[in-house]
């Protein structure tokens, strides 16, 4: 590649200089890696809460270390922090509080968990009122102001800015389980236009707690198979009964090609291509013919430049949800055409379970990591592959590949799709 | 006179949402049922936005129409929450009464109603607009970021057709709490926000929903679209709000944007909150532009409106759009001396939008060198 690296478009080439990562696996990249390729699941028991009258009791949550209550966004921070400082050190760029670029961070819209909720209630000093006149009453005679700075929409992210020092103002954003891809898009775009160098992109996402088990389980979107924590994230197979939410972060760093080599920065991959397309069919499902996913698909091979035959290996969205898995296989076959038939396709989600907004990020990572080693994770508990979903899944044992293009699959609540294609290093 | 509701939210005055007929833009009742009075008032204000540029209904136009919303969460159902809150204190075991209440009480349809990014769902599910979709979060700054996203994209080819914006409801008892965990808001009476310097400050909430199609100039002129106006520049900054750094970060954005706007009378809206020191810190600020030449014109849009935080920066850019297609300023909206009188023909408008907690950002507003919409 020249000097000043262009793709077939004409735009700075966008490489990853660093990459971090916390799930219910382990902590950092290496930990996780070895557990992935290892088929280990880091689902069990949810015991953080009790989990009577719930029907699913069981998902991949990683241990709350705070003083006192649970608290989601102290938690979400803390895990963004240690993904972000392991994928700042890798690249080695900027200094201590100081990125230079913007920061883009997938999160959850967190909202006041009971437990402060109730914290706030049980304050005496509303009197004998009651429901949220009392609420009220008690904040305005109490001292409140750490919830104000933590549950603000915008409060993940602006803690993270006063510790990392991002460029300009921080982008909280949220497109459901299709977060995670998104920040990285946003910043790729920025280093197309060429408006920085380098970019922050974070997904964090740990937020389980007792109301979003019960809202995710009233859309029917849960695996119940409690008697199994380990084996209830079962994407692709004929059993498969929802997803298993599950916490996690992961931080990329993402540069222009030219800044990277001028800095000497060891070049991890290379993002060759996004592409997404909103859906209007439903607010939990996609068109019954796959279109919008579809065209998700196609655009990011467009805008890559590159043919199906390309493609070494798909990282897929794979909830296990009997509908996402059955959707994502259409997709694929109508986008990709007879190609497909020789695409291994992995779910990471088998073992790490849903990060939801984290979850494009982390998969992003993996895919990352899956073309350094040319080691393709297994997605695990595929004892009975689904018959209708014919495909290489990489059934429960990792698999050897030469690998240098992975396609990473989002598709969220809401209709928002993002497809991610990495590459290895230009030669 | 502003729109103000005593009772509701008492002891906070707030801004209501004035009556609109959902069904104009949300025909079918079936879409209506999965939203909240949130989601509601978005995508109605999404429509609006879409008819009023010619985009709504030419599914050409819509399959390439780029949105970015500036969001916050839909509404919680208060009276299961009231009923929670009351029994968890009373019930001999609080985590399986609240799992099981929670499970018997709460709808499926309420979590998409709440979820930040199912605005943007709706808008495509109803209205039909299918290229990218991404939510923004972050109160004031997520319109900022929302809309300065859009002009970058535009401005290098990654899209010619937006719609961006947001909304905010304030009558809700859950965001009021939120807010009020910081003592941000205002108990005593309604009026000019200015006239909350020399107090410990605080806002008024105020119900908004902002939508606006933006457009690249070559594309609107293809389909012969004139413009209201163009946005010339969006700078946004931050601080941990110790007192007086956010009026540094703003001289700072100001030092960016200033070869750009000419010594003389200047409109400027403001975003002004009310909140200390926040408020006298804007106010300190925008009178030091006189140290440039400029003599400001400030309007405090709060005054009239509230803060509608994630529409906030969507409605000053609406209103500046329109004092430039208009050819007219705003009178000021009270009588605290601080606003100045404008006349004439405003060649641009200054923005300065700051958070309630976070965030600083200033817009320049100006005239294309097209012809403008109503100047026929």
């Amino acid at each position: 590649m020249s000097q000043s690296a262009k793709d077939h478009m004409g735009r700075p080439v966008v490489v990853v200089t660093g990459i971090g990562m916390v799930t219910s696996l382990g902590e950092g990249k290496d930990d996780n890696w070895k557990a992935l390729i290892a088929g280990k699941s880091g689902i069990s028991k949810i015991t953080r809460f009790p989990t009577d009258n719930l029907r699913t009791q069981i998902a991949g949550t990683i241990p709350w270390k705070g003083d006192g209550m649970f608290f989601p966004a102290a938690h979400s921070i803390s895990l963004a922090r240690k993904s972000a400082i392991e994928a700042i050190e890798q690249a080695g760029i900027g200094s201590r509080g100081s990125f230079p670029g913007p920061m883009f961070v997938a999160v959850f819209p967190a909202e006041t968990n009971w437990g402060q909720r109730m914290d706030v209630y049980n304050h005496k000093e509303g009197g004998d009122s009651k429901g949220y006149e009392r609420l009220i009453r008690n904040v305005r005679a109490g001292n409140f102001s750490e919830y104000y700075s933590m549950y603000q929409f915008g409060s993940i992210a602006e803690h993270l800015a006063d510790e990392f020092g991002p460029r300009g103002l921080p982008v909280s954003l949220t497109t459901a389980c299709a977060s995670g891809a998104t920040s990285v898009q946003l910043g790729v775009e920025a280093i197309r236009r060429g408006d920085t160098d380098a970019a922050l992109c974070i997904g964090t996402d740990a937020e389980i707690c007792e109301e979003m088990v019960v809202r995710f389980t009233l859309l029917s979107a849960l695996s119940t198979q409690n008697d199994d924590p380990q084996g209830a994230s079962k994407p692709f197979s004929r059993t498969r009964d929802g997803f298993v939410m599950a916490e996690g972060s992961a931080t990329l760093v993402l540069e222009s090609y030219d800044s990277a080599k001028a800095r000497g920065a060891r070049i991890l991959g290379v993002v060759r291509g996004t592409g997404e397309r909103a859906d209007t069919f439903h607010r939990t499902r996609s068109k019954p013919d796959g279109s919008a996913i579809i065209d998700t698909i196609t655009r990011s091979m467009a805008d890559a430049g590159m043919a199906p035959e390309e493609i070494d290996c798909i990282n897929a969205h794979g909830t296990s949800t009997p509908e996402n898995d059955k959707m994502e296989f259409l997709a694929l076959s109508s986008a990709l055409g007879s190609a497909v038939d020789g695409i291994p396709i992995s779910s990471n989600k088998s073992m790490i379970g849903h990060t939801l907004s984290a979850a494009g990020t982390i998969e992003a990572a993996i895919s990352l990591l899956t073309i350094e080693a040319g080691v393709i994770p297994p997605t695990i508990n595929c004892n009975e592959q689904d018959p209708n979903i014919l495909m290489d899944v990489v059934p429960n044992v990792k698999r050897e590949h030469a690998v240098n293009s992975v396609m990473s699959n989002s598709f969220g609540f809401g209709g928002q799709n993002v497809c991610l294609i990495f590459s290895g290093e230009p030669e | 006179m502003p729109s103000v509701d005593n009772q509701g939210q008492a002891p906070f005055p707030v801004h209501p949402i004035v009556d609109f007929d959902i069904s104009t833009q949300i025909p079918k009742r079936s879409d209506q049922r999965q939203m909240g009075p949130w989601q509601h008032l978005g995508t109605y204000a999404a429509g609006l936005a879409l008819d009023d540029a010619g985009v709504a209904h030419d599914p050409d136009l819509l399959a390439k129409t780029n949105m970015i919303v500036a969001a916050g969460g839909g509404e919680r159902d208060l009276e299961v929450d009231s009923a929670i809150m009351e029994a968890l204190g009373q019930v001999e075991d609080p985590g399986a009464y609240l799992n099981a209440t929670l499970m018997g009480e709460l709808r499926p349809t309420l979590f998409l109603a709440q979820l930040s990014n199912l605005m943007a769902g709706n808008i495509s599910i109803v209205h039909g607009v299918t290229d990218s979709s991404r939510t923004f979060m972050g109160e004031e700054m997520a319109g900022v970021s929302a809309i300065d996203t859009a002009v970058a994209q535009i401005q290098h080819n990654q899209g010619e057709l937006f719609l961006v914006g947001g909304a905010y409801i304030a009558e809700r008892a859950d965001m009021m709490m939120l807010m009020e965990f910081g003592h941000t808001l205002w108990t005593g009476e309604q009026g000019s926000v200015w006239e909350r310097e020399n107090t410990d400050g605080g806002m008024i909430m105020g119900s908004a929903g902002a939508f606006l199609v933006l457009e690249s100039k070559e594309h609107a002129q293809a389909r012969g679209a004139r413009p209201y106006a163009r946005i010339d520049s969006i700078v946004g900054g931050r601080c941990n709000r110790q007192p007086g750094a956010a009026k540094k970060v703003a001289e700072g954005l100001l030092g960016q944007i200033a070869d750009r706007i000419p010594e003389g009378p200047l409109p400027v809206l403001s975003g002004c909150c009310g909140v200390q020191p926040q408020l006298n810190e804007e106010h300190e600020f925008l009178n030091e532009l006189s140290n440039r030449g400029i003599s400001p014109a400030i309007r405090g849009v709060t005054t009239v409106m509230g803060n509608t935080l994630e529409a906030q920066f969507p409605v000053n850019v609406i209103l500046a759009s329109m004092a430039i297609s208009r050819g007219a300023f705003f009178d000021p909206f009270d009588d605290s001396g601080v606003e100045q009188d404008f006349s004439g023909d405003p060649e641009r408008v200054l923005i300065s939008n700051w958070g309630h907690w976070r965030g600083e950002s200033l817009a320049l507003i100006d005239k294309p060198d097209t012809p403008l919409r109503g100047q026929e």
